[in-house]
């Protein structure tokens, strides 16, 4: 498999993730090679076989849903990360450019 | 000896002889890593007044009669476990300046002992990778041998523990990050069957596959560290309430009662370093020697595991790793709008091997591929358990290679992704089955490297493992 510049750019945007140039030319390669590595499972037959999406067996482990307050100080503690904050509230860009 | 250099089984003696403080064996240790860590680089932070005062409050617990087993035991853990008003970055710029609110379950359990936390260990960046050359924060050196890789992605704490900075570690496990970095750097390194140990404050990569386990200097530590973390949390619902047997006080077994598996699959391995697979072929020789029934098995699936585990971790990988935005925690880059500082954020605050993996994971699991890489993933992750499950009929338990190789040279593989993925061909089996294997140190090659010996069990089996593996150090 071949993945083009064009894919690889597509694939980025949806990832969130800007690349120079350069990076999109050798993730390309990267990825082509890597894909051909793991499209050898086509050679396994699955026919019939079930998906492991787990492994312990468990099922349906629930709890109350109830709040637990964690109380002040590691409140303040998770508003002290924020990486802008106005107040006790986190600051975020507006989603769309502004429009003048 | 150095006080620095004792087990925590000594350390936890002498502590209670009062033979030396808690302070004492701290700062040997703070000064050995001041010594040494300049060189190897095996911590990304370090907390010397904090630990120092941790190391007082643990003195007054043994003068009070209060001692546990880890109480003023200094250690170390990777930067990817949360940890409390300390610095947690996993190597990753993004995070540079994060400091959690909280303690992983794990590391809640061994602080409430008393443990001293001395620092955080540098690792692969998010644990993505098998040399730790993927760390924002420099490579790892190799304590044997400063010209190679100390191995990944748990490698700062490996180096850590081999090289006395600490009385022991504690790492994350997804695909071989604790028992690969072992064997490189020649201690013991336990990864717990999954849902064996909380995943709670491990920074998620990989969700159904993570696990965190101890990285110490012998089997009894590795046992004694695992018996206090081990357990059901209600803060991760993948936990099982399945009672956990007293491992280090259950070490003795009667040889003959043993049946041991050798698949032949991990010694076919193209590309195998001699020297290793004759150094582990003389051991099964001598477990021989020793009773230890002897039958070869095969595990015909094991050439899928790493395929498999290069599609399900990079697609669990990319939708985790999405919470790595800027936006609530962590550094964020200054743009004009929200898109930006995502895309910005995430340019500045990721090495290559991230990006790489969250591209392979995008495209895993965008529309009209899911089906032809996860789920068929998923399939076949099915059958390799089925393998596992059917050996696990004929023998208690299966000895290979930790690794086909011993250390290799920093940038070696550096700049070939799927050289360094295949450096996890005999871990990432047992990891893609969700089942229990120890890297324990098996002597050196003629160059003096470290080889590992790996021991697989049953989902569970972690009794069965720690009396083999102390049977054989």
């Amino acid at each position: 498999m071949k993945l083009t510049v064009y894919e690889v750019e597509q694939i980025a945007t949806l990832a969130r993730l800007e690349l120079s140039d350069n990076e999109k030319e050798l993730y390309a390669k990267q990825l082509s090679v890597v894909f051909d590595y793991i499209g050898m499972l086509k050679e396994v037959n699955t026919d019939g076989v079930p998906e492991t999406c787990q492994v312990t067996g468990l099922e349906d482990v629930v709890r109350e849903d109830k709040a637990i307050n964690s109380g002040e100080e590691i409140k303040q503690k998770l508003i002290n990360s924020f990486p802008e904050k106005m107040g006790k509230l986190l600051k975020v860009k507006a989603v769309f450019d502004d429009v003048n | 000896m150095n006080l620095n250099q004792l087990t925590i089984k000594k350390a936890h003696d002498g502590l209670k002889k009062k033979e030396f403080s808690s302070v004492e064996l701290t700062q040997s240790c703070l000064d050995r890593i001041k010594e040494r860590n300049p060189e190897l680089n095996a911590f990304i932070s370090v907390f010397e007044g904090e630990a120092i005062q941790e190391a007082k409050k643990a003195d007054e617990l043994i003068a009070s009669k209060k001692q546990q087993t880890l109480t003023g035991i200094p250690f170390c853990v990777k930067d990817a476990i949360c940890t409390a008003d300390r610095r947690s970055t996993a190597s990753a710029k993004i995070l540079d300046n994060y400091t959690p609110s909280f303690d992983a379950t794990v590391i809640k359990k061994i602080r409430e002992q008393g443990a001293v936390l001395l620092g955080k260990n540098n690792c692969d960046t998010f644990g993505h990778g098998a040399s730790n050359e993927n760390s924002m924060y420099g490579p790892v050196k190799n304590p044997h041998d400063l010209t190679r890789v100390a191995g990944g992605s748990s490698g700062g704490t490996a180096a850590a523990v081999a090289d006395h900075m600490c009385i022991f570690g504690i790492g994350e496990d997804t695909g071989g990050s604790i028992r690969q970095p072992a064997s490189f750097c020649g201690i013991v390194g336990l990864r717990p069957s999954y849902g064996r140990n909380s995943r709670y404050g491990i920074m998620p990569m990989a969700s159904s596959l993570d696990t965190v386990g101890p990285m110490t200097k012998t089997v009894e530590d590795a046992a004694i560290v695992e018996e206090i973390i081990a357990g059901k949390d209600s803060l991760d619902a993948t936990t099982v309430d399945v009672g956990v047997p007293k491992y280090s006080k259950k070490l003795k077994v009667e040889s003959k009662k043993l049946r041991i598996g050798v698949p032949k699959e991990y010694f076919e391995t193209e590309g195998m370093d001699e020297e290793v697979k004759t150094k582990i072929k003389t051991k099964i020789g001598e477990m021989e020697k020793q009773g230890l029934e002897i039958v070869e098995v095969s595990l015909p699936m094991t050439k899928y595991a790493i395929p498999v585990y290069y599609i399900i971790v990079p697609c669990e990988d990319s939708s985790n790793l999405g919470r790595m935005d800027g936006i609530r925690y962590g550094v964020r880059e200054e743009a004009k709008n929200l898109y930006d500082v995502y895309t910005k954020s995430r340019r500045a605050g990721f090495p290559d091997e991230v990006k790489r993996r969250i591209m392979i994971g995008t495209y895993a699991l965008s529309a009209g591929y899911y089906d032809a890489y996860y789920r068929k993933a998923q399939k076949v992750r099915t059958l390799i358990i089925q393998d596992f499950e059917r050996v696990f009929s004929e023998v208690d338990l299966l000895v290979t290679p930790t690794s086909p190789f011993p250390a290799f040279k920093l940038g070696e593989k550096k700049d070939d992704v799927l050289a360094m993925y295949l450096a996890d061909i005999f871990v990432a089996p047992a990891a893609v089955a969700g089942i229990p294997a120890i890297s324990v140190p098996t002597g050196n090659t003629k160059a003096g490297l470290p080889v590992g010996l790996q021991i697989i069990g049953p989902r569970l089996g972690e009794e069965k493992i720690f009396k083999l593996a102390n049977l054989i150090s």
